[in-house]
């Protein structure tokens, strides 16, 4: 049993899953889990280790389908569309479903040609000085710009952890996203970065439809506007962030949050 | 009852909390009490030592804040355990106010003359009773995390403000029939007032013990009537 609270916003679905299930070869990793992903939110993902977060996370660029042993049951819609009907061109649906993960993996090349890779293979950009358009706008909306835009030509491996991290969110901007997924984007940094990142996802929010999935429950109480909670591969319950924090309606839910559980 | 926290010095900062509040309300009831007491009888020297015995209740208010600061800074309090550090912080609050309340009963008894002669000198214990058992179920439904009790001492309110209205008419005719009671029964005036106030902030108490057990105030879930 899921308990969903109503949600007051009127925010419109951007991805919706439907009766998803994953497997790990027999182990069943997600179980018949149906939520709606609205767009221009921040959607957060919590709970325990092991409790599926990421692994249901991963299901909406279809990240699982590099793991030989997975295999995901139910319905994954982006805007209506099943993104894993044998139609789906997955290269493009990462387009569209951007990711970032927790530790910052930028390219070993230069802050520049890390921007600009993702556009070029995708044709987004016609030429140089549209290319250099697209660059200069990622870094900007990723709070990067005025720090890196006299050395672009600098390594992105030399910038520091939080500037990484931002780095791989321009990134994943600058192919023009619909959907930011973020697994655990600061918990390899320091608060200071962890602000900045947090600040970020703010910025971001109205452009896109954002999950996050965190350890922190302070972090999601932040940054989130709706929060998941997932136990043992169930989703337990989801609603508005500040509901979820303060009046849970499930006991597991509240066990987790207060810190009781066991 | 709720499970132990995975941290244990967490529930022992919640439960020193609650104990805070508990003995503030305790020390408020028979602050309250006492006031009455002394009014009814003219005990000056139990209202000076009502009057005296009120800063207890204002060092314990502060010793309320200053632990609820901390488990707020310290722990980062969710859900239940968030409802119940707020609601903690402000029934202190109020039940320092009450304690006030009691001590400026206390401070009129002897300013009270020919209390034999007055009639409202008779209403006022009754409704002083009303007011005390307030507080006292309202720190029983506290104690107890009892919504439904809490319910009941929103309720009793009322009753509170009736005989308030039924004191005030009567003071307001002795003084009339008879001015060289002006003094005394604007004393009693004030008295009555203080006594009807206790009620609304017993009643804001039991607003906040409501909140802290359901998570949802009195006047949402529409039993503020019952």
């Amino acid at each position: 049993m899921t308990v969903i609270h109503d949600m007051d916003d009127k925010a419109e679905a951007k991805m919706r899953a439907r009766d998803v299930s994953v497997y790990y070869g027999d182990k069943k990793a997600i179980d018949d889990v149906s939520i709606d992903i609205p767009t221009k939110y921040v959607t957060a993902f919590i709970g325990p280790s092991g409790c599926g977060k990421s692994t249901f996370l991963r299901t909406l660029n279809r990240m699982n389908d590099t793991i030989a042993s997975a295999r995901v049951e139910g319905n994954i819609e982006l805007d209506g569309e099943n993104i894993y009907s044998s139609g789906m061109d997955v290269v493009q649906l990462r387009a569209r479903v951007g990711m970032v993960f927790q530790k910052p993996n930028p390219f070993p090349k230069s802050i520049y040609d890390n921007i600009a890779y993702g556009p070029k293979i995708h044709g987004i950009a016609s030429g140089k000085s549209e290319l250099d358009e697209i660059v200069e706008r990622s870094l900007q909306r990723a709070g990067l710009w005025n720090e890196v835009k006299d050395r672009l030509g600098e390594s992105g491996t030399a910038l520091s952890g939080g500037q990484q991290q931002r780095l791989c969110i321009a990134r994943a901007i600058a192919v023009d996203p619909e959907v930011i997924l973020m697994d655990e984007p600061a918990s390899a940094l320091d608060p200071i970065a962890t602000a900045k990142i947090e600040e970020l996802i703010d910025d971001l929010a109205g452009r896109y439809a954002i999950v996050i999935v965190t350890h922190s429950m302070q972090q999601a109480a932040r940054v989130s506007h709706r929060t998941a909670f997932f136990h043992l591969g169930k989703m337990v319950e989801y609603g508005p962030t500040d509901q979820i924090f303060t009046n849970p309606l499930e006991e597991r839910t509240k066990d987790y949050i207060t810190g009781r559980y066991g | 009852m709720n499970a132990e926290h995975t941290v244990k010095a967490f529930d022992e900062d919640i439960t020193r909390l609650r104990g805070l509040i508990t003995e503030m309300g305790g020390l408020a009831e028979t602050a309250l009490e006492g006031a009455l007491d002394a009014l009814i009888r003219g005990d000056e020297k139990l209202a000076e030592k009502i009057v005296a015995d009120d800063r207890k209740l204002d060092t314990l208010e502060l010793e309320v804040d200053r632990l609820a600061v901390k488990i707020i800074a310290l722990r980062a309090p969710m859900a239940d355990d968030l409802r119940e550090v707020v609601a903690a912080l402000k029934i202190a609050g109020v039940v320092e106010r009450i304690g006030d309340y009691a001590k400026n009963i206390s401070k009129r008894v002897g300013r009270i003359e020919g209390r034999n002669r007055f009639e409202p000198l008779t209403l006022l214990p009754a409704m002083g009773d009303v007011a005390a058992e307030m507080v006292h179920d309202v720190l029983t439904a506290y104690a107890a995390r009892d919504p439904a009790l809490a319910c009941e001492v929103i309720a009793a309110d009322k009753k509170v403000d009736a005989f308030y209205n039924s004191v005030f008419r009567n003071l307001v005719s002795h003084m009339v029939e008879n001015p060289a009671t002006i003094s005394s029964a604007a004393q009693l005036l004030f008295v009555a007032r203080n006594i009807e106030r206790i009620g609304d902030h017993a009643t804001n108490v039991a607003e906040m013990v409501y909140f802290a057990a359901t998570g949802s105030y009195p006047i949402d879930d529409d039993v503020e009537e019952s």
